[in-house]
């Protein structure tokens, strides 16, 4: 799990905003968009990937048993997963607090 | 050594800008500046000048070529005015926010409707709030003078930001003094190589130019913010270094005649120097008049002008550009000095006139006629402006 610091105060930002380590999106939690959650059922599941590959994020990747689980760190909640799962695997589900 | 000769402004500015060791020259030709930008194509293209030239298609693309070439970490030099600038003003923007010390000279002209090449300040007062330093000049050897000391000023690790320096267009652009251009040894000895903080680099990759979101956006314009606050003493500090140099000093408001004077001309431009001329014409008949001229209307020296002016008990200021606000408060300059002396507890008894409006002469007559009508004026009958020399 990335560590949350894309937040900078101004006496920290370098010249011109320049970013300076590359790749740091991934420290940009964009989680807290979300209004909808994707979850998967895994007795539907068949381990295809399509929601790995059509995920516009990093939210899912495959664990020891070949499934492929969320990171909500990354998942904004666009529900492309959901809408391009063959076996209708993935609900998105309101969001609560 | 420099070596005195009579040249056109324009050329100068070029042959000055191409002393400064210039890397990347990236415009587009658009009158009064065409002779800035045409010379050096020339420079580049006869050899005389090692840079490249950017013949590009429009201001919108010489500014994004310059915003690359100087993240790069090139010197890098462009030129525009009027609707060209206008064009590019989106840039603009980004250039100072991205800290990149890009020098423009921007030969002032008017802005269309109704379409007029000729002078006033309608371009420099559209660039006010973009956050570049714009330094302003009112003759031949300032416009030179200013050139160079633009490339330093921004390219100062304490500053980082995009420099304008403003001439009048035709006033100065066309016309041909004697001035003096120091040689190249004297410029590289008072300009060192740009070597920026951050440039884009394959063995040091960097991203310039990235999303803000509201998370962030308010802690990069304040960063942006107190650069350009930092930047006044050290412009400044680079303008005595000059001084000790080349023996020319300048100072971020300069005065003439302004220390017993009971009325004060406030004016930025090639006015400046024919109120001067008005004002010791005033004086031989005992009117105790002087003149502020403001250098850098970016940062706003408002402190110095303060001090300068401060105690006058009459202010004629000057606008050479029209602001459609309504007619209540004043045009763009007169509005920055009024809060200057405001905030300081001043309120001296204030005209503020628009002359010089797309190109029509400023003559010592009409500041004799503006003094006059502020001297004599009762306090509540002074308008937020008047129009000068207009027909009615």
């Amino acid at each position: 799990m990335a560590k949350e610091t894309g937040i900078k105060r101004w006496k920290e930002l370098n010249p011109g905003m320049a970013v300076t380590s590359p790749g740091n999106a991934a420290e940009l939690k964009t989680g807290d968009w979300r209004s909808m959650q994707p979850e998967t059922d895994r007795d539907k599941c068949i381990k295809c990937g399509q929601c790995y590959i059509f995920c516009p994020d990093m939210v899912y990747s495959k664990d020891e048993d070949g499934y492929y689980v969320q990171n909500y760190y990354w998942c904004k909640g666009c529900g492309i997963c959901a809408k391009e799962c063959p076996v209708d695997a993935i609900r998105m589900l309101q969001e609560v607090d | 050594m420099s070596k005195r000769i009579g040249i056109e402004v324009s050329l100068a500015v070029a042959e000055t800008v191409g002393l400064c060791d210039v890397d990347v020259i990236a415009a587009y030709p658009i009158t009064p500046q065409t002779h800035i930008v045409e010379h050096l194509s020339e420079l580049v293209a006869d050899g005389h000048l090692d840079a490249e030239f950017v013949p590009v298609e429009s201001e919108h693309s010489a500014m994004s070529a310059c915003i690359g070439s100087s993240a790069a970490g090139a010197r890098t030099f462009t030129s525009t005015c009027s609707q060209g600038y206008a064009l590019m003003s989106e840039l603009c923007y980004i250039a100072s926010a991205l800290r990149l010390p890009i020098v423009m000279a921007v030969a002032n002209r008017a802005l269309s409707a109704p379409i007029n090449i000729w002078n006033d300040h309608s371009d420099l007062m559209y660039a006010r709030d973009t956050g570049w330093i714009q330094l302003i000049s009112e003759n031949g050897q300032e416009a030179v003078d200013m050139s160079i000391l633009a490339f330093r000023i921004g390219e100062d690790k304490r500053i980082s930001l995009p420099v304008q320096v403003n001439l009048d267009g035709f006033t100065m652009s066309h016309v041909i003094e004697p001035l003096s251009i120091p040689d190249a040894q004297e410029v590289r000895k008072f300009l060192p190589p740009f070597k920026p903080a951050l440039r884009l680099d394959p063995a040091k990759p960097v991203s310039m130019g990235g999303v803000g979101m509201p998370d962030i956006y308010t802690e990069c314009r304040k960063a942006q913010d107190e650069a350009l606050r930092a930047s006044k003493p050290v412009i400044q500090e680079i303008f005595d270094d000059f001084a000790r140099q080349f023996g020319r000093q300048y100072k971020l408001v300069e005065t003439y005649k302004t220390e017993d004077a009971d009325t004060i001309i406030v004016a930025i431009g090639s006015i400046a120097q024919t109120a001067m001329t008005a004002i010791d014409s005033m004086r031989a008949r005992g009117r105790k008049v002087g003149i502020a001229r403001i250098r850098v209307f970016r940062p706003f020296p408002a402190a110095e002008l303060v001090g300068a002016i401060g105690g006058a008990k009459n202010l004629v200021l000057l606008d050479r550009s029209t602001a459609f606000a309504g007619g209540e408060v004043s045009g763009p300059v007169a509005l920055e000095v009024k809060s200057a002396l405001f905030d300081k507890g001043f309120s001296p008894k204030v005209g503020n006139f628009l002359v010089g409006l797309g190109g029509r002469d400023v003559t010592g007559q009409n500041f004799e006629e503006m003094v006059e009508r502020v001297a004599s004026a009762n306090n509540g009958d002074i308008p937020a402006y008047e129009f000068i020399n207009v027909r009615e």
